[in-house]
């Protein structure tokens, strides 16, 4: 009897340590996906709190044009989410508070608008197109979309859930060519992150993603892409808590300031 | 257990509101899940090939992880309770990491040691050509690696609980130190060891962070319950519940043979 006490002791604070853990990961991977810019509190003359919802691949550019809003209306906090466009997606029809959302792909937009979350109509911002990522130095020795179906490489690509993943098919049916990936991973982010890490020897992502990375990722076109380029869509969440600053920033978006930020990160007008 | 149960009785009543918040908290979730899932079409959607083969994975990784976990938690929460080693409570501040490490962060964690590149991995990879990401071994590795330190933990809290005078009384009856190990003490420690067993194997079966982290997913390899229902709510949410209830029922049959266990042995 006096030996079970411990256990059940230990057992109760366990479970407290558990859901410490479980709780703690969520946090983590909030504070990756969202990154509040700005001072946070809606001060007046500003056009307060934006939360923009857009595709892993939009990181870098979309974070470049609210910092710039911010700048250009002080008291205005842009908050950005950054994941696959169909999680995101998933999101908005679960209720999930945001004034736009920004997908990379038709098909996932089509979801939201479908759902009757979406403002008025979408508007194809940019596109984008795929590359071949290799880690810096290729040491594979990958040359083209072939090399996908070589067993003896380590393969990431995007699961085909997502959009990136989608316009692999599309672009491997083009080549016709079967590809052998050893993992499909949740979003172009993640699949970029197994390049940069070194951990696989090649990948499908965005040529922007391939720019974003820097030194540790090289880029391999391929005659291929043109078959799958993703139209980038943009739009009005309609539950939008702050529609004036929705607008505002969909407004930059689609302005030449915009486009300029857009392509120099690499994507193409529409 | 005396004790307890006047401790309970003697709460103020205060207290009940929050308690009740709490059950609600807990359990509403649950009951959501349960009351959303596409009853007419669970059949179709828990049979098909996908969550089957992830279902199988899953099972087979989680108990793998726990035999794993066995293999080397039982040896270490010896050492941990009984052993005369220096600096005792800083290695089990160590080994006790994993347990409250975010597991995505666990992830890359095992990635920089046991990745392709990683510090030890790249020796692995450069001598035996050994390249553990994206393989069934790694989604163990990932598993027994956050569920490991749940396993220690138990089996040196009942270490240190059980009567050390009944194995120093059956050494001193002429018991061999194998017998004494075999026959007094692992009977002594055997319901934490039942509990930290159990609890190391729905920590692996739950696994998510390290494993999406370490070793990607790919239907059949790599792609466990907790991942195909990550990636199935993008595709059709419904899915996902159904998908969700089976890990419910299987976590719920684990508990239940946990409790079984304690009121067992306890009244």
């Amino acid at each position: 009897m006096r030996t079970r006490t411990p256990v059940v002791a230990f057992l109760v604070s366990l479970h407290a340590l558990t859901a410490l853990t479980a709780l703690t990961a969520c946090g983590s991977g909030d504070d990756g996906a969202e990154q509040p810019r700005g001072t946070g509190s809606d001060q007046a003359g500003g056009l307060g709190s934006i939360t923009v919802l857009a595709a892993s691949s939009l990181t870098e550019a979309f974070g470049e044009l609210g910092d710039r809003l911010e700048a250009a209306h002080p008291g205005t906090t842009v908050r950005f989410s950054f994941a696959a466009s169909s999680e995101l997606a998933t999101q908005i029809r679960s209720g999930a508070p945001a004034d736009v959302y920004a997908s990379a792909s038709p098909s996932t937009m089509d979801q939201v608008v479908q759902a009757g979350d979406a403002d008025g109509g979408p508007t194809v911002f940019v596109r984008n197109r795929l590359e071949i990522a290799v880690p810096a130095g290729n040491p594979a020795g990958v040359e083209g979309l072939a090399d996908f179906a070589d067993e003896g490489l380590t393969i990431a690509l995007c699961a085909p859930e997502v959009p990136c993943g989608a316009a692999a098919e599309t672009a491997f049916a083009a080549a016709a060519v079967t590809p052998l990936p050893d993992t499909l991973e949740p979003d172009v982010k993640a699949t970029l992150a197994k390049v940069s890490l070194g951990e696989v020897d090649a990948a499908l992502v965005y040529r922007t993603d391939v720019i974003a990375a820097g030194d540790d990722v090289e880029g391999i076109e391929f005659p291929e892409s043109s078959a799958a380029v993703n139209d980038y869509p943009i739009v009005r969440v309609a539950e939008s808590p702050n529609a004036e600053g929705a607008q505002a920033f969909v407004d930059l978006v689609l302005s030449d300031e915009g486009r300029s930020v857009l392509e120099a990160a690499g994507f193409e007008p529409p | 257990m005396t004790t307890r149960r006047q401790r309970v009785g003697g709460l103020p009543g205060v207290l009940v509101p929050f308690a009740v918040l709490a059950v609600l908290f807990l359990v509403l979730p649950v009951v959501g899940l349960v009351v959303r899932a596409p009853w007419r079409t669970i059949g179709t959607e828990l049979t098909q090939p996908e969550s089957l083969e992830a279902l199988r994975l899953s099972l087979v990784c989680a108990t793998l992880a726990t035999l794993l976990c066995l293999v080397l938690g039982v040896p270490l929460a010896w050492v941990l309770a009984r052993g005369d080693v220096p600096g005792r409570s800083l290695l089990r501040a160590l080994v006790t990491v994993p347990l409250v490490l975010p597991p995505v962060v666990g992830g890359i964690a095992l990635f920089t040691a046991l990745g392709r590149r990683g510090i030890v991995g790249r020796w692995l990879d450069e001598w035996f050509g050994i390249s553990l990401p994206f393989t069934t071994a790694a989604v163990v590795v990932a598993e027994a690696f956050v569920a490991l330190p749940f396993l220690v933990i138990a089996v040196e809290g009942s270490l240190r609980a059980a009567d050390q005078r009944l194995e120093e009384a059956a050494a001193t009856l002429g018991a061999g130190r194998w017998y004494v190990l075999r026959r007094v003490t692992l009977p002594l420690v055997a319901p934490g060891l039942a509990a930290g067993t159990v609890l190391c194997w729905a920590r692996a079966l739950g696994e998510f962070g390290a494993t999406i982290t370490f070793a990607g997913t790919f239907p059949g390899t790599t792609r466990t319950m907790p991942v195909e229902v990550y990636l199935a709510l993008q595709r059709d949410p419904s899915a996902a519940i159904a998908l969700s209830l089976v890990l419910l029922v299987v976590s719920l049959v684990v508990l239940a043979g946990l409790r079984e266990r304690w009121l067992g042995t306890s009244r």
